[in-house]
């Protein structure tokens, strides 16, 4: 009998072939996550015919968009009854979006040169990986910035630096007698500076000189930036302090700080523009006028503060009392415990707040072309739409708008998510 | 300037109560510029151009003003308002002047407590219709939908008009005059009403304003002139007369072109007394003797101003209509100069 045997032995392995192409790739993708049941074959069909719909209606407006011509009859011409944008106008009235119609042409470069310095400067603050000593600089920067952009003699911005870094000298100096003492000594001796300063920089009017620009002739783009920039920094110490005293067990502190926080928590932000802009001056004298900017800085601040002032204190709360008993046990200081062991940890839990906070008080700063004054929504509402020239063109103007403040506010938000990633947020 | 606001705004407010009781006329030439309050854009009345140069109807008469009190058209600074904020700026001293736009009414004269000191526009409301809807008066309009701005006395204009008529509409409200040109011009409504100047500028926006046209009927009153406080009334005169200066020029046939020519003296008394080569109308006034040469010499006459901002051979194409001269079968009108 013979021993049956197989009649075919693979001796070797087969080769590895290649998934089935539906579970490989692209088409597995697709399978999974677009048509894997029949309610997301529709939703997804759908979809696609939406997001087609979308394109074929946007895309020829935009790829047929203008560039060239004086007006917008030039666009119509040029487009001749086809659909088409008129980009024209973005061109020609670039310096008005970006500067205000009133800003002279001439100076343009200031205010660029001041952006430009203000990378340098913010860089240390972003940062952690740039040079420490580019700290002095961003110390400057707000002087040196207000001198670019408004002119006048550099004095001015250099008596009010050499107050603040009085103040700063003699309270260091005070420290160790109490943080209130140091305070007051610290704004004492700011304001002597200040006083005795005025008259030094009444004396040297024409000391470097650079052509002095008034308030009412900032526009454009760079208003909301100078806006957005400096209440955001202002709003942010502020918040702290407000923030601090709201925790503080002195009554009087505690309360105007409550009262303050629910008071501008519960008053509308277009509010209090009116009543820098409108109210103000019927307390003054005629004739006299705080500057308007420097009256809707102080609203924005305010207004920023508040919320601020909640974001931190949600960070506060966030801390285990442990923080502030070992602080209080190594034997710290009020001022030093807050400064060297609370706040860092704080601050860093309350990073997405305050960011949040941020980019919401930039897009606010639109809210002044309701109040008469020219940033890049007041130049599109007001000048831009009504002129004869442009009559019509609408669309283009508020997409540049959306855009130029998509940029920005991505901007930092992406930001701050990286710098939750550096600092680690998660309590691991 | 801005660095030592506290201490500085102290010590201005001390100086600036002493100074600010002087007349508007004296502040202004002290000054040497006028402060001119005008809209934040309306098309041929008030728009800063390309290079920021404002332009407009309007803003012809703030430079006309500049120019009989400071004998400089430019040395105007031109401070931009909203409809909400712009009386707070009069009676708060911001602006010496007013010329945006604004209808003569009870309440605002009388209530608010300011000084209309003429008309310089007769406007009225009207409706825009496109061609292919084939209406040809606003009585054959029933049952159509009209774009209204909310908030406004057209919206009540509106309601009065079509009860009175006994028809129906469906109103879509809209917030600002932009939005609702958007709005019309997309479809959303048949009719579009508000002020006829406005309703020029928004048929002057269509691809092809020939489709569009607005119907005869004005169903509203909205005298548009220059304003100034209540109780200055040197200022007031200064700025009223102006204006009638303006008026007076076109009605004697005095333009910015032959104006040279008038001055050296002419045979009509009324000219001579006008352009101050007889009288002393100017000194009267506090003025110099030319001041209204200079006036019309800034924009030329009324009609010089009209027709070169939005007189019919402009982009808005309004024509003169309520705003000729009462000889021409109009309600411009000035007193004699005399």
């Amino acid at each position: 009998m013979t021993h049956k045997t197989a009649s075919f032995v693979r001796n070797e392995l087969i080769p590895e072939s290649p998934p089935p192409v539906s579970e490989t790739g692209a088409v597995k993708w697709m399978r999974e996550n677009l048509f894997s049941s029949p309610l997301n074959i529709i939703m997804t069909i759908a979809s696609l015919w939406a997001v087609y719909t979308l394109f074929n209606s946007v895309a020829p407006w935009f790829l047929n968009g203008v560039w060239s011509g004086n007006s917008v009859r030039d666009c119509y011409e040029i487009l001749d009854g086809a659909t088409g944008a008129c980009f024209a106008v973005l061109k020609e009235r670039w310096p008005q979006l970006i500067y205000g119609f009133k800003y002279p042409p001439s100076e343009f470069w200031r205010p660029n040169f001041a952006a430009v310095l203000l990378c340098v400067a913010i860089a240390p603050v972003l940062f952690s990986t740039v040079s420490k000593k580019l700290f002095l600089f961003t110390v400057v920067y707000p002087f040196l910035a207000f001198w670019l952009i408004w002119g006048g003699t550099i004095l001015g911005p250099i008596v009010a630096f050499a107050g603040c870094a009085v103040a700063v000298l003699a309270s260091r100096r005070l420290e160790s007698y109490g943080f209130a003492l140091a305070a007051l000594c610290g704004f004492v001796c700011a304001l002597v500076c200040w006083i005795f300063g005025g008259y030094l920089v009444d004396i040297g009017k024409d000391f470097l000189v650079l052509p002095s620009v008034p308030s009412r002739d900032m526009g454009g783009f760079m208003l909301n930036l100078i806006l957005g920039t400096v209440c955001v920094s202002l709003s942010i110490p502020l918040g702290i302090m407000l923030a601090l005293g709201r925790q503080s067990d002195m009554p009087i502190i505690k309360w105007i700080c409550v009262c303050f926080i629910e008071f501008i928590r519960g008053v509308p932000l277009i509010t209090l523009l009116f009543v820098a802009n409108v109210v103000l001056a019927y307390f003054f004298p005629p004739d006299t006028n705080i500057d308007l900017i420097l009256r809707v800085i102080i609203m924005i601040t305010l207004f920023s503060a508040a919320y601020i002032a909640e974001v931190i204190r949600g960070g506060l709360a966030a801390l285990p009392s442990g923080q502030f008993e070992a602080a209080n046990s190594l034997g710290l200081n009020y001022a030093q415990a807050m400064r060297l062991i609370i706040l860092p940890q704080a601050l860093k839990v309350s990073i997405p707040g305050i960011v949040n906070v941020a980019v919401g008080l930039f897009k606010d700063t639109t809210l002044v072309s309701i109040i008469s004054m020219f940033d890049l929504v007041g130049m599109i509402r007001g000048p831009i739409l009504s002129s004869t020239a442009w009559n019509g063109v609408y669309w283009e103007l508020f997409a540049f708008a959306a855009l130029l403040f998509f940029v920005v506010c991505y901007g930092i938000s992406q930001y701050s998510q990286w710098l939750e990633r550096q600092l680690e947020t998660d309590h691991r | 300037m801005k660095y030592s606001v506290i201490l500085g705004t102290m010590t201005a407010a001390g100086l600036a109560a002493g100074a600010a009781m002087a007349g508007t006329l004296d502040d202004v030439q002290a000054r040497g510029k006028l402060n001119c309050g005008v809209s934040t854009g309306l098309t041929g009345f008030a728009e800063p151009d390309a290079s920021g140069v404002w332009q407009g109807f309007d803003i012809g008469v703030c430079r006309a003003v500049a120019a009989a009190v400071l004998g400089d058209p430019m040395a105007v600074e031109f401070v931009p308002l909203t409809t909400k904020v712009r009386f707070t700026a009069l009676n708060s001293g911001e602006i010496d002047m007013l010329a945006r736009n604004t209808t003569w009414t009870f309440q605002r004269d009388v209530e608010l407590k300011l000084e209309f000191v003429g008309v310089n526009y007769y406007d009225g409301q009207g409706f825009l219709v496109p061609k292919a809807l084939g209406v040809s008066s606003a009585t054959e309009l029933d049952g159509a939908s009209i774009c209204i701005q909310t908030g406004t006395t057209t919206e009540l204009n509106l309601a009065d008009f079509f009860r009175v008529n006994n028809i129906s509409y469906e109103p879509i409200p809209v917030e600002t005059g932009n939005e609702a040109k958007q709005q019309y011009f997309a479809g959303a409504c048949d009719v579009y009403t508000t002020d006829a100047s406005a309703l020029a500028s928004a048929r002057a926006a269509a691809a092809d304003p020939n489709t569009h046209v607005v119907l005869p009927e004005i169903i509203s009153k909205e005298p548009l002139g220059p304003l100034v406080r209540h109780g200055d009334n040197e200022w007031g005169d200064v700025v009223r007369w102006t204006l009638n200066a303006l008026i007076s020029a076109e009605e004697l046939g005095v333009t910015s072109g032959n104006m040279a020519e008038m001055v050296k003296g002419t045979n009509n008394p009324e000219i001579n007394r006008l352009l101050g080569t007889e009288g002393t109308l100017g000194e009267w006034l506090g003025l110099s003797a030319d001041w209204a040469q200079h006036a019309i010499a800034a924009g030329g006459n009324y009609g010089e101003l009209f027709e070169n901002n939005i007189g019919v051979n402009t982009p808005l194409g309004i024509s003169r209509g309520l705003n000729a001269q009462w000889t021409d079968g109009g309600l411009i009108y000035s007193p004699p100069f005399r």
